[in-house]
């Protein structure tokens, strides 16, 4: 690839008025005051997010928290088949399977954890489940907690999101 | 005059100007954040609350102070153990005693004695105001050089150079204040406010010593380390400057330093060049407007006009260096070097050449 030259629009020379520098100030310390009686006066304009209080809206495909999904009767719709486990490149997922007490269901999960400090969130587990029983459209990503055991995401906490 | 009266009077005068100062000092810390929040359209402090009253964060400098006391008081292994304790205390009691010789009003007469609101009406009142602030600079440089680290040392060096540099031109914009009102203690200064220019205007220090203000203003903001003149503290250079090794109660005393610092700089930019106590068209006895139009104000009323007059500027000069802070950039270290010796300096000189010969040409009534 060739270098090409490229022409950064310099300000022209300032005039006497600007290199005297102290109009430019009052200038500035205009504009300064303006923002801030302006948002004196109408708090609300202000764009910050209140982050506990108030939520950011995430996009529809946004790839956060996983929850699993139920079958009609309230059992878990995932059938223990490890697909999402292998899948995952962080390997976050331990599942412990068991038999189904329903004769037409295989196996079911006794234990579904999902370790949140080691998941990266790319959603491959979602991709290979055969059964479309994890998701990842929570919408809301992981929880600051402060031990590492209440990171760890068992079954009935997936269950409930 | 018993001797304890005096005792209790200068007491009294002390805890109560130190109170203003302190009190000011703690606000002005939730004004700086506050104001910064506002003017970068943020929403500031606002989560610290006391029985469910948040009142816009007020009880931020509270929070800040007992955060600062519950934390671990640390030294740094090869830091120079004495200097390094003695640095916030060298930082912060010239800082305080700059405030001794500042009037907060005229001399009120109790019980038959005249007693200057001021805690110490020296006659020399400049020079010492000038002798204590150059001491500030030990601080900064103390702490520099003690924690034996590299950034708090280049902090240190920067501001040694910045604040002897301004000094000077500091020193001499006053030079003018000083030949015009023909005294250097601050109550003469004030007092001398209250004449009125070409019949109109107040005598104030701004109306006849313009060049001299702007030159005083930005050598304040260099001497108190502020904005844009924080070379000592740049944060994308040197950390936090020379008080990056410090910690807990030792850091808030250099930023209760600094703030110390704006308080007492502005009543001192407030006495010299906005007439301090002076209320405009206030004399004695009541108001006196230039159209010849006048009302008697009672005394009592008089005195608090004066005493609040003062408050209410210095107030408004503090606040002036917090919205300088949020609006101008910092200087490079060569520009502030430069601006200090090659356009202040000699600006200062030029005033002082143009004010003695104003001077001297009103003496011989051209």
């Amino acid at each position: 690839m060739a270098i090409r030259v490229v022409k950064v629009a310099r300000p022209e020379k300032m005039s006497f008025g600007e290199s005297v520098y102290l109009l430019e100030i009052v200038k500035g310390l205009g504009v300064t005051m303006r923002h801030f009686l302006r948002n004196m006066a109408r708090q609300e304009n202000i764009p910050t997010i209140e982050y506990p209080e108030v939520r950011r809206v995430m996009p529809a495909r946004f790839r956060g928290c996983h929850r699993l999904m139920k079958r009609p009767g309230g059992a878990p719709r995932c059938v223990a088949c490890y697909m999402c486990a292998t899948a995952c490149p962080a390997k976050c997922i331990t599942i412990v399977a068991g038999e189904s007490p329903d004769p037409k269901i295989e196996k079911y999960p006794v234990r579904f954890d999902i370790d949140m400090l080691r998941c990266v969130f790319c959603g491959q587990c979602v991709e290979a489940c055969p059964v479309d029983a994890i998701r990842m459209d929570t919408g809301w990503y992981t929880m600051p907690e402060n031990t590492r055991e209440k990171l760890i995401y068992t079954i009935d906490m997936l269950l409930e999101k | 005059m018993s001797p304890l009266f005096d005792l209790a009077v200068a007491v009294a005068r002390i805890a109560v100007f130190i109170s203003f100062c302190l009190g000011l000092v703690v606000i002005l810390t939730w004004v700086e954040r506050k104001g910064a929040a506002y003017i970068q359209d943020r929403r500031g402090p606002n989560r610290a609350r006391i029985l469910g009253l948040t009142l816009g964060g007020i009880f931020h400098p509270l929070a800040d102070a007992i955060k600062f006391l519950f934390k671990e008081d640390f030294i740094p292994d090869g830091a120079h153990r004495l200097f390094y304790q003695m640095a916030p205390m060298f930082a912060l009691a010239p800082a305080i005693m700059t405030m001794a010789v500042i009037p907060f009003g005229p001399p009120v007469t109790i019980a038959g004695h005249q007693i200057p609101l001021q805690i110490a009406d020296l006659n020399v009142g400049i020079l010492y105001l000038f002798a204590i602030s150059g001491m500030t600079v030990y601080g900064v440089v103390l702490a520099g050089w003690a924690s034996n680290s590299k950034y708090p040392l280049l902090g240190g060096l920067r501001s040694s150079a910045q604040m002897l540099s301004y000094e000077v031109s500091m020193g001499l914009s006053v030079v003018g204040i000083l030949m015009v009102f023909q005294s250097v203690q601050l109550s003469e200064i004030a007092r001398g406010q209250g004449e009125l220019l070409f019949g109109i205007l107040p005598k104030w220090g701004v109306f006849v010593q313009p060049l001299g203000f702007i030159l005083f203003l930005t050598a304040l903001y260099a001497e108190a380390n502020r904005t844009p003149f924080d070379l000592p503290e740049g944060e994308s250079e040197l950390v936090a400057g020379y008080h990056t090794e410090y910690g807990s109660f030792k850091f808030s005393m250099f930023m209760m330093a600094e703030y110390i610092h704006m308080v007492v700089g502005s009543a001192v930019l407030v006495t010299l060049f906005f007439g301090g106590w002076q209320f405009p068209y206030l004399a004695d006895a009541g108001f006196a407007f230039p159209g010849g139009v006048s009302f008697a104000v009672p005394a009592w009323a008089v005195l608090s006009l004066r005493i609040g007059s003062f408050v209410v500027k210095t107030v408004f000069f503090c606040w002036v260096y917090v919205w300088v802070r949020w609006t101008i950039p910092r200087f490079r270290y060569d520009q502030v070097m430069r601006l200090g010796w090659k356009v202040m300096l000699p600006l200062a000189l030029i005033n002082i050449f143009v004010t003695g010969l104003v001077l001297l040409l009103i003496d011989k009534g051209i």
